[in-house]
């Protein structure tokens, strides 16, 4: 049985299964409850300074569904804790005492001034929390006010309170970082020169949900009005997991740990966070749409995982898939693939056909022999993978390598030594050969 | 010689082995449902809402986690599906084939408020363990070995499930049956149709694999060792003896060739190497309402009968066998008759050749009396599947203190006896539901309340 056990900055966990800061860690009725059914440690709501804020008496969160209305995309527009700091303090340090081998991490959210963070600091800290998440992050209410991500957005705002947090706490300081941004090295950077710790990443995004269709307002709205939220869930995943990777292959950034978030639902999202970079991964919206429950299947899923992979530990999964991230113009253009499609397993539902006709090269048949037939024509397959994502039929539509001979599209022999387009001749910035 | 061999021995002409191919028979037993494909099962696991305090679990005798094993279907983890099912019930192979889930989880389901259709836990439950009993993959563990020796006798569902728990926690388990086989009812009692591909034998692998089990096969109570001895070396018994016994039929003429108990054609159709070389008449009537009547009028059909009849004494509202069977039955072209109360079997020659009923009515409070009317029916064989018993007299001197009620050993919400050291779990015990899954859970209950005085002893 793999060991789950994570060391993730120092700070040891049970399992790398932890709670994004949200409502589901708002109070100490939720975290008992959320370690009872396992969670490996938590990162408490968002502290502010008081007097806490105030939420809307209204809808805080909308969803996008796909079929069968299932989950797929979530919106909140909830705000930080909007309890009194003192209970905040009160319940972590209980927490602490009640469960003394989980984690807890204090999420903070202070003024831009170096007093605030030398008054809070060290009273958060006497909690016994093990750590710092700094929120950099929330796109709405809070940037209103010169916070969240109206300083995730801004590198040298992002490194002057990083400084500050360092210089008044002793535990390790997590820096979170926001999405709604061009290019986030540029704020994991300025994490990293701040002296943070380690970056978790990513919270949520600017978003609106849609249009309510009777009142042709946006929905969801209180008394008629609506405001952008920030938008998370599965749909998310693939921009967080985009932005770890990132992180965890450039040079000079690529040595900050990571806790991965973004739409952890089920424990192959864990293995996308963890095999891209991350060391652990937190979880919201998944805990708000199923329950805390969820819990036991990440944990078995990702033990049952290393076991076949032949890992003792997560730590042996960290990272794993970074070496394959590549700039596009370093991949290899005489690599050719074509699809193929099983017809023991097709349904004939003609899916592949329609998209590829319209959309795509004209790649596969609607008829052969006068059946009706879907049959892949490689003197036209390009390769690009549409038709295998639109099959409904898992494994029916597959690319394979076409390793030698003619590609009958192009005409040319398949070229075995590999080349991208730094040296194409197309390219106006091709880098010369030394042989030219 | 077998049992219905014995009977066959002056069988009339229309009784006959060989009236179907092998391959025609083969074709007719197949799957009564097939086992789902990978992408039917990802389909059907995608419409579990995973709901809270699930109504599915609650309605489950072994109280599986039934969404959390659906939800590890979906997302890929079919061995850890197997095991939040095996957990809580070593047999789910068999179960997942052979429970009633139509009243039980699956009637639970909350998809059939709105849609009438609730997720397909039963084969779904399939799906995750076919693969892991096939190749037996090695889920559970025995903790340290201890010197505590336990006796069970039977080793069907009930006592291969205490077993399996016993064994799990270190104990040392001894299981005696009087068949050559193990596995009980699902070896030699169920439909040949729930349960090919070997199932049974391999599912009673499967459990054996833990260690610390030892079967001893072919041995009977009261001649090769009593209740009596085995408390005596034992530090526990429980009794999984299952019902032995079947109800005496008593109506004039019934002792001539043709006239059976369905249990023991059974037996034999289980264990036939080929299922052509059984004899099989053309008019086959079955005197009973249960699963047992459903399962030997099924079977009939599938090897060739030409007209099957199931007559039953009350009316469809009081028969014990579900709609479901009863569909299934009438689909395979069995007809049932209901109201209809043996009177006396037509013979000629010392073999049945008929069968007289009464047909009965019920008053206004459902009590049911036979006013006077008759009918006949044709038979060249009548079954008996009108329910089995436990016989009451192979306790040896232990039944002094064996509480019985209704003809069955009581048991507490421990399955404990009124014996000292001795529990019991499954058909043979009072206030049960006579299924393979609710004989699953006295085991388990049995084992972990033998294991609890075990400790403290």
């Amino acid at each position: 049985m793999a060991n789950l056990q994570t060391n993730f900055i120092g700070i040891t966990s049970p399992n790398p299964f932890w709670l994004a800061s949200g409502p589901p860690t708002d109070k100490d009725y939720n975290v008992n409850r959320a370690f009872e059914a396992g969670w490996g440690g938590v990162v408490w709501k968002t502290l502010g300074e008081d007097p806490h804020i105030v939420n809307v008496s209204g809808p805080r969160y909308a969803v996008l569904h796909g079929y069968d209305r299932q989950v797929i995309g979530f919106n909140n527009i909830e705000l930080i804790t909007d309890r009194p700091l003192q209970t905040n303090l009160k319940e972590m340090r209980q927490i602490k005492r009640d469960w003394p081998d989980r984690p807890i991490i204090a999420s903070v959210m202070l003024p831009m001034n170096e007093a605030s963070w030398a008054r809070y600091v060290p009273m958060i800290e006497d909690t016994g929390a093990d750590g710092f998440e700094l929120n950099f992050g929330c796109p709405h209410g809070m940037s209103e006010r010169g916070m969240g991500s109206a300083v995730g957005q801004v590198p040298e705002y992002v490194q002057m309170t990083t400084e500050w947090c360092k210089k008044y706490a002793s535990i390790p300081v997590v820096v979170k970082l926001t999405p709604n941004i061009t290019d986030i090295l540029h704020p994991a950077r300025a994490a990293k020169a701040g002296g943070a710790d380690a970056v978790s990443l990513i919270n949520t995004i600017n978003s609106i949900m849609r249009v309510d269709y009777d009142t042709l307002t946006m929905y969801p709205t209180t008394d008629g009005m609506g405001t952008h939220g920030g938008y998370c869930g599965e749909a998310v995943r693939p921009i967080a997991l985009n932005m770890v990777a990132e992180i965890a292959r450039t040079a000079d950034t690529c040595d900050i740990p990571i806790s991965g978030i973004g739409g952890v639902t089920t424990w192959r999202d864990a293995v996308d966070f963890i095999a891209l970079g991350a060391t652990n991964v937190q979880v919201c919206t998944a805990a708000m749409v199923y329950g805390f429950k969820i819990v036991e299947g990440l944990v078995d899923g990702l033990n049952n995982f290393l076991d076949e992979k032949g890992m003792a530990s997560v730590h042996d999964l960290v990272g794993r898939a970074v070496p394959s991230v590549t700039d596009w113009k370093y991949l290899n253009l005489n690599y050719i693939e074509k699809a193929y499609i099983d017809q023991d397993l097709c349904i004939k539902c003609g899916k592949c056909h329609i998209v590829c006709e319209d959309t795509s090269h004209q790649a596969i048949t609607n008829t052969v022999d006068g059946e009706r037939k879907f049959v892949v024509k490689d003197e036209e397959c390009v390769g690009c993978n549409l038709c295998v994502g639109v099959c409904p039929i898992e494994g029916c539509i597959t690319m394979r390598q076409l390793a030698e001979g003619t590609d009958p599209r192009t005409g040319l022999e398949v070229n075995p030594e590999p080349a991208d387009w730094t040296t194409h001749p197309n390219n106006p910035l091709r880098e010369e050969n030394e042989s030219e | 010689m077998s049992n219905s061999k014995k009977a066959f021995k002056n069988s009339s002409a229309n009784r006959r082995s060989g009236k179907l191919s092998e391959d025609q028979i083969k074709e007719n037993f197949t799957d009564m449902h097939p086992p789902l494909t990978p992408s039917q099962a990802y389909i059907e696991a995608c419409r579990c809402y995973f709901c809270y305090d699930a109504p599915c679990t609650a309605a489950c005798p072994t109280g599986i986690d039934i969404p959390e094993f659906i939800k590890r279907i979906q997302t890929g983890n079919l061995r850890g599906s197997a095991h939040k099912i095996l957990e809580q019930n070593i047999m789910g192979g068999m179960c997942a084939r052979v429970c009633p889930t139509e009243v039980l989880c699956e009637a639970a389901c909350v998809r059939n408020t709105h849609e009438h259709k609730p997720v397909a836990i039963g084969l779904l439950q399939r799906h995750a363990t076919d693969g892991i009993i096939e190749n037996k993959v090695p889920l559970f563990e025995r903790i340290a070995q201890t010197d505590k020796k336990i006796a069970v006798i039977g080793a069907g569902p009930a006592g291969l499930s205490c077993a399996h728990w016993l064994a799990s926690f270190g104990h040392n388990v001894t299981v005696f049956d009087k068949n050559k086989k193990a596995g009980g009812l699902n070896e030699y009692g169920i439909a040949a149709y729930k349960v090919l591909d070997d199932i049974a034998r391999k599912e009673v692998e499967y459990i054996l694999e833990i260690g610390g089990i030892e079967i001893k096969a072919e041995v009977h109570i009261g001649i090769d060792f009593t209740l009596d001895s085995l408390r005596d070396e034992y530090d526990a018994v429980f009794i999984a003896i299952g019902l032995p016994g079947v109800n005496r039929f008593k109506i004039p003429g019934e002792n001539v060739a043709g006239v059976m108990d369905a249990v023991n054609y059974i037996y034999d159709l289980r264990q036939a190497e080929r299922m052509s070389q059984l004899p099989v008449s053309d008019k086959v009537v079955v005197i009973g309402g249960g699963m047992t009547a459903i399962d030997i009028a099924v079977q009939s059909k599938k090897l060739g009968a030409s007209e099957v009849t199931i007559a039953y004494r009350r009316d469809k509202a009081h028969m014990k066998a579900s709609e479901h069977e009863q569909h299934y039955a009438q689909i395979n072209d069995v007809k049932l008759r209901f109201c209809s109360s043996p009177k006396r079997i037509i013979s000629r020659n010392g073999h049945v050749t008929g069968i007289e009923f009464d047909v009965s009515e019920a008053d206004s409070e459902g009590n049911f009396s036979n006013p006077g009317k008759t009918y006949q029916l044709e038979a060249d064989v009548v079954f008996k599947a009108i329910g089995q018993t436990l016989p009451s007299d192979q306790w040896g001197d232990s039944a002094n203190g064996l509480a019985i009620e209704n003809g069955r050993i009581a048991v507490n919400s421990d399955r404990k006896t009124s014996l000292d050291k001795v529990w019991a779990g499954g058909d043979c015990v009072f206030g049960g539901e006579d299924l393979t899954v609710s004989a699953v859970q006295d085991g388990k209950l049995a084992a972990q309340s033998i294991h609890a005085y075990l400790q403290s002893a």
